[in-house]
């Protein structure tokens, strides 16, 4: 990015408004930083805090610190269902998306290197399903899996997170611009079959934007609550959205706030390692939709 | 809000059509071409089984559960009797008041929330382009990252920061006399709308900031050399240039507001009296299959999708046109 605004010719202003622009815009900018973080900030100050000073002192400062012990009380409540639910939503979210983008990625080759009658209405009917919104679905996909005994298993959950027809789409234009087609007629010829072709030539060329598609879909996953809230009542099969949800509303019967707080600060630890570590690519994904 | 399954801009990039030589070493092109239709037909196999059976299949199933009716002839369980019903679970949809006025409630909220949004991610996305912008790195990490929080962990952070007892912000506003109760029933639409900013706005500033940098150096250059600079060059250069991705954040926008469940939903689950248990349509929806309505719950699915469909394929077809007519 520094790379355009260096190519930027500067025509130099004088010098007071230049300071002034700086004031404003950065001004506005922390303004905005404020505004995400401090609800985040009290999140973590709030985690904190010894049972029973949660609503005494300042609610953005510390008092008490105690956050071992209520780290220690998350883990251990209810016979330590929340390493569960964490596991689940891991479980869910790992299985799910390296299916779906497995799968995406075979589609996408399918529907870019390959020329068969139907193609296009194939696409075009992968591409209208991904106007409509997945919650749009989960009811039908309830009702179904209802008709079917399906609800409450850990397959009611994994089987529609396997499906990404965006995924399909984004794999589509990655292997149209990533797979030139010499590459594969070359190992045609040299007697490769097309399993071989796809898995040892066009797989590891996509593998970039591959990580991309994953990326997208395991967030979804992870975040999804409506689906699992409706398929999955026993605890023990529950996501950590769904778990925290529930806790919060026994509140009045008698499970402490502290317990969703601190829970929901140790639930935002493992999105945040992926996207600091894993940034470069998510940068790229969001603007593969948005620029071409 | 999953999102992505929206990220699509007004014309569908189409990849070029990649033909694949149909010089087979053997010759025949058409033995070739059938190869090739198994071939492809294989390896699309696995992901058109689920396709199928989880998105076709369950919609088909709503649509034709959406035209029956279920009596029972005692009024504990007894026998039941499925009968086709016509239209009439759609004309039920259409009187039933709860879930009109949810459509109407969440069309104004959205009709408030996403220009604020919007208007707020293009504001820092330009800001964040400008010259005087400092420290980008830190504020685009500190923007985006309600987004690693997922939506429905976010309420319940809300569900505590808002109320009274707790909140950091009723304090300081009592004492400039402003005297709110933010989960009260008049605030809740303002407070739900308040967790979709606080979620979303970072995600679509980093969209609309991706395009921004992608506009061409020589087009700055020009524009610096014609003398156009600060708020004129934005509006008159960068926002044009960046028009497909705020059609694009516009879109997602719509199709979120419409699929509106996550943040009402826990809120009620947090039992606050402020917020109805009918206050958006999809909640509508899964309330009444509990209460025993598939069939009725089908048919408001059914209208849902629809609606959602003709409202964002009609947005893009409407700023095709004028894209068309400038």
């Amino acid at each position: 990015m520094s790379v355009i605004h260096a190519g930027r010719p500067t025509r130099r202003a004088p010098r007071g408004t230049e300071i002034a622009s700086k004031v404003a815009v950065n001004g506005v900018l922390g303004l905005m930083a404020l505004y995400t973080l401090i609800p985040l900030w009290w999140l973590f100050v709030s985690a904190t805090k010894g049972s029973g000073y949660l609503y005494t002192g300042a609610p953005l400062w510390f008092s008490h610190f105690d956050l071992v012990a209520n780290v220690r009380t998350v883990f251990s409540f209810e016979g330590g269902i929340f390493s569960t639910w964490l596991a689940n939503s891991a479980l869910y979210s790992l299985v799910g998306a390296t299916v779906s983008t497995l799968l995406s990625a075979m589609a996408g080759y399918a529907l870019s290197k390959f020329s068969f009658r139907g193609r296009e209405s194939v696409f075009n009917v992968i591409l209208a399903s991904v106007l409509i919104p997945a919650p749009m679905f989960a009811l039908p996909l309830f009702l179904l899996m209802a008709k079917l005994d399906l609800t409450n298993s850990y397959w009611s959950v994994l089987l529609p997170s396997c499906v990404s027809p965006f995924g399909v789409y984004l794999c589509r234009i990655f292997a149209a611009a990533s797979v030139p087609d010499e590459l594969l007629e070359a190992a045609r010829l040299d007697g490769a079959g097309e399993r071989r072709t796809f898995f040892r030539i066009a797989l590891p060329l996509m593998a970039p934007a591959l990580v991309t598609v994953f990326l997208f879909q395991f967030v979804g996953i992870w975040n999804n609550y409506l689906l699992p809230s409706l398929m999955l009542n026993s605890p023990s099969l529950q996501p950590v959205t769904v778990g925290l949800v529930q806790w919060r509303s026994e509140f009045a019967s008698g499970v402490p706030p502290l317990l969703s707080i601190t829970g929901a600060a140790l639930s935002l630890i493992p999105l945040l390692v992926a996207f600091i570590s894993l940034q470069r690519y998510w940068r790229n994904g969001l603007t593969a939709g948005a620029v071409k | 809000m999953s999102s992505p399954s929206s990220t699509r801009t007004a014309s569908p990039p189409r990849p070029a059509p990649a033909v694949t030589p149909r010089v087979s070493p053997a010759g025949r092109p058409r033995r070739a071409g059938r190869r090739t239709a198994w071939t492809a037909s294989g390896f699309l196999a696995p992901f058109a089984v689920l396709f199928l059976t989880m998105m076709v299949a369950p919609i088909c199933y709503a649509i034709y559960q959406s035209f029956f009716t279920v009596h029972r002839a005692g009024l504990f369980g007894g026998a039941q009797s499925t009968e086709f019903a016509g239209l009439s679970n759609y004309a039920d949809v259409f009187r039933d008041h709860d879930f009109l006025a949810s459509i109407v409630r969440v069309v104004l909220l959205g009709c408030v929330q996403v220009p604020v949004m919007l208007g707020l991610a293009l504001l820092l996305a330009l800001l964040m382009d400008s010259r005087s912008a400092r420290l980008r790195r830190t504020f685009r990490l500190a923007f985006f990252l309600p987004y690693a929080l997922p939506g429905a962990i976010a309420a319940v952070m809300w569900s505590f920061l808002l109320a009274k007892s707790l909140s950091p912000f009723t304090g300081p506003l009592s004492h400039l006399g402003i005297d709110v109760d933010f989960l009260s029933p008049s605030w809740v639409p303002v407070s739900i709308g308040n967790m979709i900013t606080w979620g979303w706005t970072g995600y679509n500033m980093l969209i609309i900031y991706s395009a921004l940098q992608t506009i061409p150096a020589e087009v700055m250059e020009a524009a610096a050399l014609d003398g156009c600079t600060g708020w004129r060059l934005a509006w008159a250069v960068k926002i044009p240039l960046v028009r497909p991705a705020l059609v694009l954040t516009t879109v997602f926008s719509i199709i979120g507001t419409a699929q509106l469940y996550t943040e009402p939903a826990v809120l009620v689950g947090a039992r606050i009296p402020g917020v109805s248990p009918k206050f958006s349509p999809i909640m509508n929806t899964t309330l009444g299959m509990d209460l025993g309505g598939q069939n009725l719950a089908a048919a408001q699915s059914v209208v849902l999708a629809l609606l959602t469909l003709v409202l964002s394929f009609g947005f893009l077809k409407y700023t095709q046109r004028k894209g068309a007519m400038a």
